[in-house]
């Protein structure tokens, strides 16, 4: 699907100027700093950065589970419509694991290590719908067949322990699709595993948003599996969003200089022997930042403008980017 | 970790690797506690000591209760001296011409109800506690903390016979007393160890289910928090025994009419300088045997639910 036939539909999410800040004794620490865009269903959305970028703090915001001392300062994050910022915990909690899931980068960790995988797939069920022990059960093995886990009936009775990495995360991918959520949120989920696994869950999992409809948040620090698998990506960086775009053409030809050195930091196979190009710098402390755009000390381009903060432009059409100074489209190519 | 992820890896490319072999975890506990022959031996001693508490009215020559049956010019007979009736006493009787085998029996099972009730009720009121304190937090745990540090720092002893004197006597209030001044050693070690847990990520997971506080306190945490609470729960028995056999010879525990093994040495307390040392001495030396098979026991759970001793 493409960024044209999603913005046709009414978007499952739309978040818009989202702002998460942490008020701790050091200071405001702005984790998420303005962040918009919207997902239609069936579309994967892939939110690329380096760490401490805020992207996970962004999917914890969506979901409603920011701890104190963070709070959503302001913005909206509308789900089908609905405004989540507003609703009531309660409320919320009925939407988590039933109309939006989220899936974590660890799988060893996240799955109950004492409670069988049956266990916990009918708990899940059960926490939102009101059906008997078997009919749970038989959701909960055809969410494993879905996921491409292969004898469900002896999996089911596994401990976690006794299953591989990729297998339990399989798993866990299975126990977020099992109420036939709107929107899922995969945080980091394949970075723990290994190249050929972690193609063979993207692939299982991209299946499931397209035969089920299912829009889905990929967050990742990983641009290679990004471009295998998201519609559309977005690029952030201290906060912000700087830029995104339909997937293919934001990796061919980056607008935002950040994205390009990313992308100029990934090893590729066209470019044996080269050396990788760095990014100069660290990321800047989210920590009260200072106005102007926040790239502006590692980048290259960088003007006197950019002591104020960017505002977002399209110089592409479908494509945006936060900077003053963007890389044309044709200077790259 | 390092190690299983390795596994893990060479496993997932073959989904369809044998399980057939798997231990669960419930097995690979069974083969460690079995490890230690004292261990086995303490459990085999308790089990014997349960079994014999079980089925006392069908083992016992005599019904110590039914007064009937019991003969006063019998009294404080050495072991295994025959009877007006003819009936041999292997163990004795004593001051009130009760064969001392049947009444320890029939002792066994109070001390034992005794332990076992008051150590399941203070479980299940610490455990409540301790993790409603703990995933609370804030107020409501400090609240709860202080409660349990302000019942720690009272002698037990002490508090069980103010709250007999208060109550008076009875198996039930003998519970009451015992849950009271045991709950407080539960509720502390269920919230250490919830504490732990709630930092984990699966904690995390479940509310991104949208699990409610309940099932994910009771149905998730609790779960993890067992093992602890197992090993504390076991020791916690053998005290409670104790304890109540410490009410009893100090004469406040259960009524003279169903004697516990307290009772009894607190009975022939007053024939042991007269050389009738059976009475006070047989009892005595069942309630040890008891509370180390207990102490036993609780210790190899201890070594082999600790992770940390994992070899």
């Amino acid at each position: 699907m493409t960024a044209e036939a999603a913005t046709a539909k009414q978007p499952t999410l739309e978040v818009v100027d989202l702002k998460t800040h942490f008020f701790t004794k050091g200071g405001v620490v702005k984790a998420v700093d303005g962040v918009s865009f919207s997902i239609a269903p069936g579309e994967v959305l892939g939110l690329v950065g380096e760490s401490g970028c805020g992207k996970s703090m962004t999917g914890f915001s969506i979901i409603g589970l920011i701890d104190p001392p963070g709070r959503i300062v302001s913005g909206a994050v509308r789900f089908k419509g609905r405004d989540l910022a507003g609703l009531a915990e309660e409320e919320l909690r009925m939407l988590r694991g039933n109309r939006i899931s989220m899936i974590f980068q660890d799988p060893m960790m996240t799955l109950n290590p004492v409670l069988r995988i049956d266990t916990q797939m009918i708990e899940t069920i059960q926490a939102h719908r009101d059906c008997s022990r078997s009919v749970a059960l038989g959701l909960a093995r055809n969410g494993l067949v879905q996921m491409g886990i292969s004898s469900p009936e002896r999996r089911l009775r596994c401990y976690p322990h006794e299953l591989s990495g990729g297998m339990r995360q399989r798993v866990a991918i299975a126990i977020a699709f099992v109420n036939e959520p709107d929107l899922v949120i995969a945080d980091e989920p394949t970075t723990a595993l290994d190249v050929t696994i972690q193609a063979q869950i993207l692939h299982e999992a991209q299946q499931l948003c397209r035969t089920k409809g299912t829009a889905m948040i990929w967050i990742t620090h990983d641009l290679a599996v990004v471009s295998s698998l998201a519609d559309r990506v977005a690029v952030m960086y201290a906060g912000t969003l700087v830029e995104q775009g339909n997937a293919r053409d934001l990796i061919r030809a980056p607008l935002h200089p950040y994205t390009k050195g990313l992308l100029g930091s990934v090893p590729s196979a066209n470019r044996p022997g080269e050396r990788l190009t760095q990014i100069p710098g660290m990321t800047p402390s989210l920590l009260d930042p200072k106005p102007g755009c926040r790239f502006r000390m590692r980048c290259a381009r960088a003007a006197p403008e950019c002591n104020t903060s960017p505002v977002i432009s399209m110089p592409v059409p479908q494509r945006e980017v936060r900077c003053w100074r963007p890389l044309s489209a044709d200077q790259l190519v | 970790m390092s190690l299983t992820d390795s596994d893990a890896k060479i496993d997932a490319r073959e989904p369809a690797t044998s399980l057939a072999a798997v231990e669960t975890p419930f097995s690979r506990f069974v083969a460690d506690y079995f490890e230690s022959r004292i261990a086995t031996g303490a459990l085999a001693v308790l089990v014997l000591i349960i079994c014999l508490a079980l089925l006392a009215p069908l083992l016992a020559p005599q019904n110590p209760y039914n007064l009937a049956e019991v003969d006063v010019l019998d009294s404080r007979l050495p072991p295994a001296s025959v009877g007006m009736a003819g009936y041999t006493y292997w163990l004795g009787t004593d001051g009130a011409g009760r064969d001392l085998l049947s009444a320890i029996l029939y002792g066994l099972r109070i001390s034992l109800l005794v332990g076992v009730a008051s150590c399941l009720i203070a479980t299940i009121i610490g455990a409540v506690i301790g993790l409603t304190a703990a995933y609370a937090g804030g107020r409501v745990e400090n609240l709860l903390m202080r409660l349990v540090d302000l019942q720690l720092s009272l002698p037990a002893i002490l508090i069980a016979l103010i709250l007999i004197a208060m109550l008076g006597k009875g198996v039930d209030k003998v519970i009451i007393a015992l849950v009271t001044v045991q709950w407080a050693y539960y509720a502390r070690t269920v919230r250490g160890t919830a504490l732990a847990e709630l930092n984990k990520e699966y904690v995390e997971a479940a509310r991104c289910l949208g699990f409610s506080h309940t099932r994910i306190v009771f149905k998730q945490i609790l779960p993890n928090c067992l093992p602890p609470l197992i090993v504390v729960a076991t020791i916690q028995a053998a005290h409670a025994i104790a304890l109540e056999a410490t009410l009893s010879f100090l004469g406040v525990g259960l009524p003279r009419t169903e004697p516990s093994l307290g009772l009894l040495i607190s009975n022939g307390f007053e024939y042991m300088l007269s050389g009738k040392y059976w009475i006070s001495f047989i009892p005595g030396v069942v309630l040890l045997i008891t509370i180390m098979a207990i102490n036993l026991v609780g210790d190899q759970l201890r070594d082999v639910l600790n992770p940390r001793l994992k070899r």
